[in-house]
Order: C-alpha cells, then sequence, then structure tokens
C-alpha cells in the first residue's frame, strides 16, 4: 500500500507543485521588505541604542557620578572618575562608555537614580578608526542634548511601567 | 553585656551607638532584644547578662522594635545615598535592607541641620546625622578632648564643636570610620570613588614608631584612601591623622618623577641607566681620589628596613661609615653606648604599666597612639608624670608635669635620679649628684619618685623625641637608665619613624660598639666630598636648619635619592634620582616594640620612580660592589638578624648647656613637619597643628624685654638672625624661647642653643 502511494505521489510531483504552491502565494500576497533606508520599521520607545547623559532644564547635567551604572554594567563598558566642583557638589570629571564592549542590555539606564544615563533610539552610528566609538562625557551629553526631545517623551510614556 | 554575649556566641543584633571600644550610651535603641519576663524589649547593648536568661533577638516582638526604629530613625535621614560617600559601607544602608520597610509612611517635612566646619580633613553633612554619639565619646574617651558634643534636644538636637571651633585632635581622622552614616566623612577623598570598586591592600604606617597597620585603598593606580587595619597589639583599630592622610602627599606637585642630571647648572631630564652610570662613576671617581671616608649617607627615618640595610651595606661596601638617620641629634657622646630606639616592652602592655615618666616628650603629637594607650592605663590606674622643657597638654590627666629651661632639664632628672637612690637608699655617683645641685629637690619630684618606686616592674620610662634634639640627650638616656635601674622599671627611647630599623640595619655610623664613622651632626658641620640623601631635605631635617645646606653645598657631589624635588635640593643636588613612595614600594618597617611588619607595593610608581631598594640594588651594580643580586625586598630582608634592645650606658657626661644670660632655645618640631611627606600633604598641612612659624615666650619673659604679644621681633644668635613675631605663652618657663624646627623661617638659626631677642618696633 505504502508503495503504491509513493509511486502515484512521484509520478505526478505532488511534493513540487506544494512547494511551487506557497512561492506562488508570496508571488500575489502584498510585499514587507522594508527600503532601508529610505524606510524603517516602527521602533519601541524602550529601544537600547547610543547613550546620551540628560540635562536638567536649567542646563544643569544630571549625573551626580554615584557610579551605579559603572557598578552595574556586565561588560565592565563604563568609567568614572568624580570630583568636588568648585560649587561643592558630587560631579564627574570623566564619563566614558567604551561602545565597543557594550552590550545594549540597559542595565546603566535601570541602575541611575536620576536619568540621566539613557539608550537613545539611535542606532546608526559608526567608527571609522579605532577609538571612534570610545564615547566620553563631552560626545554623551553632546548626545543628550541633541536628543532631549525624543529621550523625554520616551522617557514620558514609559513612566507608567516604571 | 548582652551585645557582646551574642557578638561571642556568632548571633547578630543590629546597632548603630554600640562600640567595642567607646562607652554604652544605648540611644540609637537599634539593638531592642526580647528578654524572658521582662515587660518591653530590652537594649542589647545596655542590659548586662544574667545566669539563666533567656533572650529572643528574632521573636517577632524583637523585630517590630527593630523595624520600628529603622522607620525612626529613617523620618530624618535624607535619601541621598547616591551622593553619599558612605554609600556602599553605610550601616545605615546596610540595616535599613535588614531590618527596614519598603515604603515610608512619613510625608511630613524633613528636618535639616546645617553642616559645620571641622577644619581640613572632615568633612560634614549633618542632616545625615542619626545621633548616635559615637564621635562624641570617642573625642572623650580615646582622644582625651572634648571637640564634639550634642546640643540641644529631640529633633533639634545636633551635633557640633564648641564656638564653632574645628575638630584640631591628631587622631580625629577616626570619627571618620565611627560614623555609622555619612554624616563625618573624609574630606581629602570626598566623592572620589566608592568603597566597592577600589582594591584594599595591606601597607604599614611609616611616620611614628608605632608601625600602625592600615589598609591602602586604590583605584586605577591611585591612592584614594588609607584607612586603620585592626591590629590589637599594635594601633587596635585606630590610626592617627598623620598616617591616615599622608597618602594626600603622593600626588604633590613636587613630586620627582624621572632621574634628573645638572649639567652646566641646568636640570636635564634623564633615564636611569646615564643617571647611575654618571652618579657611579663620580662616586667612585671621589672614593680614589680622596678615600672612602670622604662620603657620606644621610637618611630619612621613614626609610624603610630594606633601604637602611642597603644604603648601609653600600656605603660598607664602599669603605665608608659615615651614615645617619639622626638628623635631629645634637648629642652623639654616648653613640654605640645607647641601646637601640625601642620601648622596652610591647605597645599593649603599656596599658598596663602603673607610673610612666616622659622625659622630653610630648607623646601626643609625636606617638599619638601610644598617648590612647597611655590614656588607657591611666584609666587602670597609673600615675603619669612629665619632665619636659614646654608643659605640654597631653590631653591625659598628668599627675607631675614639670617645665623646666633646656638648661635645667639634666638637672631636674639627675635630682629626681638623687631623691630615688635615696629613697631606696642606694647610692648614686658624684656625678649625677653635681649635675643635681642646680635643681631643687620639691614636693612634685618626690611624688614622682614615689609613684615610680611604687609602680617597680610596672614602671616605664620614656625618653622621647623633644629629648633627642636636647645637647644633653646622652646624659638624659644616661640618667633615665640609672632611675630605671634604682626602681627597676623599663627605660624606652621613641625616636622618629622608622628609627628601630634604620637600628636593626645598622645604618649607623658605629658598629659593635665602636664608633668608625661620622655621624649626622659631623656630616653637616665638616664638608665632605660626596654626599647621598636619602629622601631628607637638609634644611627642614636636620636641626643644623641652613647651617647643613651650606655645608653640603661644598661637597663636590650630592645625589639626591627621593620622592620630592625642591627649590634647595635643585640648589645642592647634582644628581636626582626619584624614589617610589611608601604605597609604591615593599617594605618593612620595624616598630618601638621590635616588630618587622612588611607590607607589599600598592601602587605602580609614578613615572619613572623606583622603590629604593631597587635603586641602591642597581648603583651598587654599577659601583661593582659584591652581594647586591636581590631580587626581592624579602630577600633583603630575611638577611637583617632580629633587633635586640640592648642596654643604656650609665656613663654619665658632663652637661653641656649651662645657664647663660640669653634665651635658651626650645625647638619645637610639628607633628605634619617631621619628614618630606607629611610636609607634603595638603591638607595635613592646612590643619591647626602646622601652625605659622611664631616663637612662643613665657609672658613674664616677654614683659621683662619690653616685646609685646604678637609682634615681630629678631632672634639672633652669633651672625645668624630672622624675623619673628611672638606669642606669649604661660607653659613654656622663663627665658626660654619655643622655636618651631622643620621650617624654613627658622632654618636660617642652625641648631643655635642660646638666642638673644631684640624687638623689631
Amino acid at each position: 500500500m505504502k508503495k503504491a502511494i509513493y509511486a502515484i505521489k512521484s509520478l505526478f510531483l505532488i511534493e513540487l507543485w506544494k512547494g511551487l504552491s506557497v512561492t506562488g502565494k508570496h508571488l500575489f500576497q502584498r510585499k514587507i521588505t522594508v527600503q532601508y533606508p529610505e524606510e524603517k520599521t516602527p521602533m519601541s520607545f524602550r529601544f537600547r541604542g547610543l547613550h546620551a547623559l540628560r540635562r536638567y532644564p536649567n542646563g544643569e547635567e544630571r549625573c551626580i557620578a554615584c557610579k551605579l551604572c559603572e557598578a552595574v554594567c556586565p561588560a565592565l563598558a563604563i568609567t568614572i572618575d568624580s570630583e568636588v566642583r568648585d560649587d561643592g557638589s558630587r560631579r564627574t570629571t570623566r564619563y566614558d562608555i567604551d561602545l565597543t564592549k557594550c552590550i545594549y542590555c540597559g542595565f546603566c539606564e535601570e541602575a541611575c537614580p536620576v536619568d540621566a544615563i539613557v539608550e537613545t533610539r539611535v542606532f546608526e552610528y559608526y567608527g571609522e578608526n579605532e577609538g571612534d566609538l570610545y564615547y566620553t562625557k563631552d560626545m554623551l551629553l553632546a548626545n543628550g542634548d541633541r536628543m532631549e526631545e525624543s529621550i523625554a517623551s520616551d522617557r514620558k510614556q514609559d513612566a507608567a511601567y516604571r | 553585656m548582652l551585645i557582646r554575649a551574642a557578638d561571642a556566641a556568632g548571633i547578630y543584633i543590629p546597632r548603630f551607638c554600640y562600640h567595642d571600644k567607646l562607652s554604652i550610651a544605648a540611644n540609637c535603641r537599634m539593638c531592642l532584644v526580647e528578654v524572658e519576663n521582662a515587660p518591653k524589649p530590652l537594649p542589647a547593648c545596655a542590659t548586662p547578662v544574667i545566669d539563666g536568661m533567656k533572650v529572643e533577638t528574632q521573636s517577632e516582638l524583637a523585630r517590630a522594635a527593630q523595624k520600628s526604629t529603622m522607620e525612626f530613625l529613617l523620618i530624618n535621614h535624607p535619601l541621598d545615598c547616591p551622593i553619599c560617600d558612605q554609600g556602599g559601607e553605610c550601616e545605615l544602608q546596610d540595616l535599613a535592607v535588614g531590618y527596614g520597610k519598603d515604603i515610608s509612611r512619613f510625608s511630613e517635612g524633613k528636618r535639616v541641620v546645617l553642616d559645620k566646619n571641622l577644619g581640613p580633613l572632615i568633612s560634614t553633612d549633618m542632616t545625615r546625622c542619626i545621633q548616635c554619639t559615637r564621635c562624641v565619646r570617642f573625642g572623650q574617651e580615646i582622644a582625651g578632648i572634648m571637640e564634639l558634643g550634642m546640643v540641644n534636644r529631640g529633633e533639634h538636637s545636633e551635633i557640633m564643636t564648641f564656638m564653632g571651633q574645628a575638630v584640631c585632635s591628631e587622631i580625629s581622622g577616626n570619627v571618620i570610620d565611627l560614623c555609622p552614616v555619612g554624616a563625618l566623612t573624609s574630606k581629602p577623598f570626598r566623592f572620589k570613588a566608592r568603597s566597592w570598586e577600589m582594591q584594599d591592600h595591606p601597607g604599614i604606617a611609616v611616620h611614628d614608631t608605632v608601625g600602625s597597620n592600615t589598609l591602602v585603598q586604590t583605584l586605577r593606580g591611585e591612592v584614594l584612601r588609607v584607612l586603620p587595619r585592626q591590629n590589637e597589639d599594635i594601633n587596635e583599630e585606630w590610626l592617627s591623622d598623620r598616617d591616615r592622610f599622608s597618602y594626600t602627599a603622593n600626588s604633590s606637585e613636587q613630586r620627582l618623577t624621572t632621574p634628573m642630571l645638572k649639567i652646566d647648572g641646568e636640570w636635564k631630564e634623564t633615564d636611569w641607566q646615564t643617571a647611575l652610570d654618571n652618579a657611579s662613576s663620580k662616586l667612585k671617581k671621589i672614593v680614589d681620589e680622596y678615600g672612602a671616608d670622604s662620603i657620606g649617607a644621610l637618611a630619612s627615618p621613614t626609610a624603610t628596613l630594606e633601604e637602611f640595610s642597603l644604603l648601609a651595606k653600600l656605603m660598607r661596601g664602599l669603605g665608608s661609615h659615615n651614615m645617619d638617620y639622626r638628623l635631629r641629634q645634637q648629642d652623639f657622646r654616648a653613640d654605640g653606648e645607647m641601646s637601640a630606639p625601642l620601648l622596652g616592652d610591647s605597645i599593649a602592655s603599656l596599658e598596663q604599666a602603673k607610673a610612666v615618666l616622659l622625659i622630653g616628650s610630648n607623646i601626643r603629637k609625636e606617638q599619638p597612639l601610644l598617648a590612647t594607650r597611655l590614656r588607657k592605663a591611666i584609666k587602670n590606674g597609673a600615675v603619669v608624670s612629665a619632665i619636659n622643657c614646654t608643659e605640654f597638654d597631653f590631653a591625659f590627666p598628668v599627675q607631675t608635669n614639670i617645665a623646666v629651661s633646656p638648661s635645667q632639664l639634666v638637672a631636674t632628672v639627675a635630682r629626681l635620679a638623687v631623691i630615688v637612690a635615696s629613697k631606696e637608699q642606694a647610692s648614686i655617683s658624684d656625678a649625677v649628684a653635681d649635675i643635681a645641685e642646680s635643681s631643687a629637690a620639691s614636693e612634685e619630684l618626690e611624688g614622682l619618685a614615689d609613684s615610680l618606686i611604687e609602680a617597680g616592674s610596672h614602671g616605664q620610662i620614656i625618653v622621647g623625641s623633644m629629648a633627642t634634639m636636647d645637647s644633653n640627650y646622652s646624659l638624659l638616656v644616661a640618667l633615665a637608665t640609672i632611675i630605671a635601674k634604682l626602681t627597676e622599671s623599663k627605660t624606652g627611647r621613641l625616636e622618629e619613624g622608622n628609627a628601630a630599623g634604620a637600628w636593626q640595619a645598622s645604618f649607623l655610623p658605629f658598629s659593635d660598639g665602636k664608633t668608625s664613622g661620622k655621624n649626622a651632626n659631623e656630616m653637616l658641620n665638616t664638608a665632605l666630598k660626596a654626599c647621598l640623601l636619602f629622601n631628607i631635605e637638609p634644611s627642614l631635617d636636620s636641626l643644623s636648619g641652613n647651617a647643613a645646606v651650606e655645608t653640603l653645598r661644598e661637597a663636590g657631589m650630592v645625589i639626591h635619592i627621593g620622592s620630592y624635588r625642591s627649590e634647595e635640593i635643585e640648589d645642592l643636588a647634582h644628581i636626582m634620582l626619584p624614589l617610589a613612595c611608601v604605597s609604591e614600594s615593599d617594605g618593612t618597617h620595624v616598630n618601638c616594640e621590635g616588630s618587622m611588619q612588611s607590607w607589599k607595593a600598592a601602587v605602580h610608581p609614578q613615572g619613572e620612580a623606583r622603590p629604593g631598594w631597587k635603586v641602591l640594588r642597581v648603583l651598587a651594580n654599577y659601583l661593582d660592589l659584591e652581594g647586591f643580586d636581590y631580587t626581592a625586598s624579602e630577600t633583603i630582608r630575611d638577611e637583617i638578624s632580629s633587633i635586640s634592645k640592648g642596654t643604656d650606658s650609665t656613663e654619665v657626661y658632663a652637661p653641656v648647656l649651662v645657664e647663660q644670660n640669653m634665651l635658651a632655645r626650645i625647638p619645637n618640631l610639628s607633628l605634619y613637619r617631621v619628614d618630606c611627606i607629611t610636609r607634603r600633604s595638603q591638607p595635613l598641612q592646612q590643619t591647626l597643628d602646622n601652625p605659622p612659624a611664631a616663637a612662643g615666650m613665657h609672658p613674664d619673659t616677654l614683659a621683662a624685654k619690653g616685646i609685646d604679644d604678637g609682634s615681630t621681633v629678631e632672634l639672633t644668635s652669633g651672625d645668624r638672625k630672622i624675623d619673628i613675631s611672638v606669642y606669649a605663652s604661660s607653659s613654656i618657663p622663663l627665658n626660654c624661647v619655643l622655636l618651631p624646627t622643620a621650617m624654613q623661617e627658622t632654618a636660617a638659626l642652625g641648631c643655635a642653643n642660646w638666642l638673644e631677642v631684640t624687638s623689631c618696633a
């Protein structure tokens, strides 16, 4: 019996038609290919991309050098040096993130008590030379300044779940 | 108490105000436990243990009490852990996790307490204070001066100093460790690092002869903090401010980080090879030309045992015995007959002493942690007396505090010896009796003699660093030995830093009782052809001051091996070799009880600086000396035999200081100017223990000379003179000037023992 079915299937190329039918179905379906970079997929407000250091609306940097992000970082990508600033407050003198080490887990953002270090939606960045992806405090603050609007709206959307 | 019994049994009871070494205050209420048949929970720290007592530390009642206490404590405690230096090592933080509630029910306003300025060492955030009063009790009980106190009541209570003064105890830094929260933190360390990210390295403090055990904490190759390491035999769990904060000198701007050569009067950076080649060839040339006796070595008492040993071996290898570390000593007559600078007993046994006599010692500032032992001894019923040239404030009750002019110091001690001899019905040599002539017997001395005789073998005589600078030092030691023999008590000679290590390594101009080389005084007053300076600045580290610099300038060759550079060194030296700091080098310290304590380098030396033992080893290799093939500092240490106290001779030399119609100079060494390290520690330099240069005189002396308090005077000795402001102090004997040493302002006077004063007005 088994042999008879096998013979019929081979004769009429049943399996081949089955496969071709899938191809044919997709040939006439709506296409979902995204034409990156002209087109982009929708993105969650929780996306974890390039880091940024934020400031308060009055221009004061948020980071207080508590070093919790440095402690929690599983990849040891963050390096912080801190000191007393002239006004007596606790501030960083160095805040470096080595993006080649970073695994974008977002723990730094979770650990931050003042929402200073955040991961933005930016994922399109690159380095041409060795060391280009070693972000220093100034670069991170510039990121924050540039993207504050989207950072703030993303945090606002997420606030209810935190 | 219950808490002790629980600790011994390994059962943890939470606590804030309770501390092993302090009295019981029972004011934090964190240690409440349930005791059977007691109507309410009882504080474990203040409840005595009774036979058959049943205590529940984890019962529902106890837990509820602890939780409620925690809630009350957190009412006013700010939630600023992320910016608090105590974060990560905070007792309140830890206990809040273990005993606190998840949320606070307190919605009213928190109180704010103004921060106090406690000086350059301790920074305050008084809002964080939970009023455990550990700092207050430390001041009262351990430091001996109640500088901090709690004022007001209830919610208004706060810790503050009297009249807004700074805290100036020499062991004040310990309140930083004692504070269970972040109210008192270290100012030099402020915001530098978190407790969890630093590496711990065991170390030994070198600035006094206690050899306190320390924990050097480093981050990314930089020493950021020094903490005490518990050692009940030596420093208990305390650390003096000098040892705690001297690490700040590591990053001094004056650090010497590359070998330097002076070429045509200009300093040029060079490499080690060139520098050592240069040094060795010039040294060899001088030895060949003028003989080995024309070279000498002077080292700082803070050098390590290995450095002393190699330097001694190097000098002896070249054929010279001219080496010394005793730059502040004037009287070397008993050289070769003196015992090692040791206490004569263990440090912990000081607590059991029944009578202690301090001769020429401001022990509180010289050996801060020995003073805490003496304070304990007094609590145990000991009688402490002092014979000094100034009436020092010891911060512990002193039965007899005699202050006499330097010219009378020997006579007073001799008189004491005569009194002791007559009471013991023993004979005493005529020489002692002759010296005692000029000092009258007094009730004070009688009482002092009685206390020493009564204490017998529990008596301790300490000849301190002030005596070292006296022109009759060998006499003072001999007399102390005579008194000790008569009363069967022990004598101890306390010098600076690692003096015992220098002794153990035979870094001395004599060996086996025979003087064969020049001592520090001779080296600094007769010109040598070549001199090796090991981490010293001659004008500040020697009593001779500028005179020492002038002598050294005549030397054809001065090699400075040191951690720092200064104008004086740059002017004087021909070659500068950079030396690693204490925490950058392996080393061994021998303390005043003779314990050898070694430590390992905590960080790499800065720049091209190298550990002293390596520098000396390679220099010796360049000099083609045999037996310098060490690869580890331990090998050097293991070659050195252990130290023995030895005995002091009782030979009584003729006193050199006779009364003159001038003012006697009392040299006074600030505890933060003893060596080139402490002199470069900014926080220590800003303390009240390092006042600007001023000469102290008795008000009557000032009145007799017609000088106003606070005015500027000219002090002259021969053709040397300085201008300096004066202050009146009745603790200084008549016709004396208490003059700070180790200061540029007074270095010009050299080691003059007699001064003339004229008003500048």
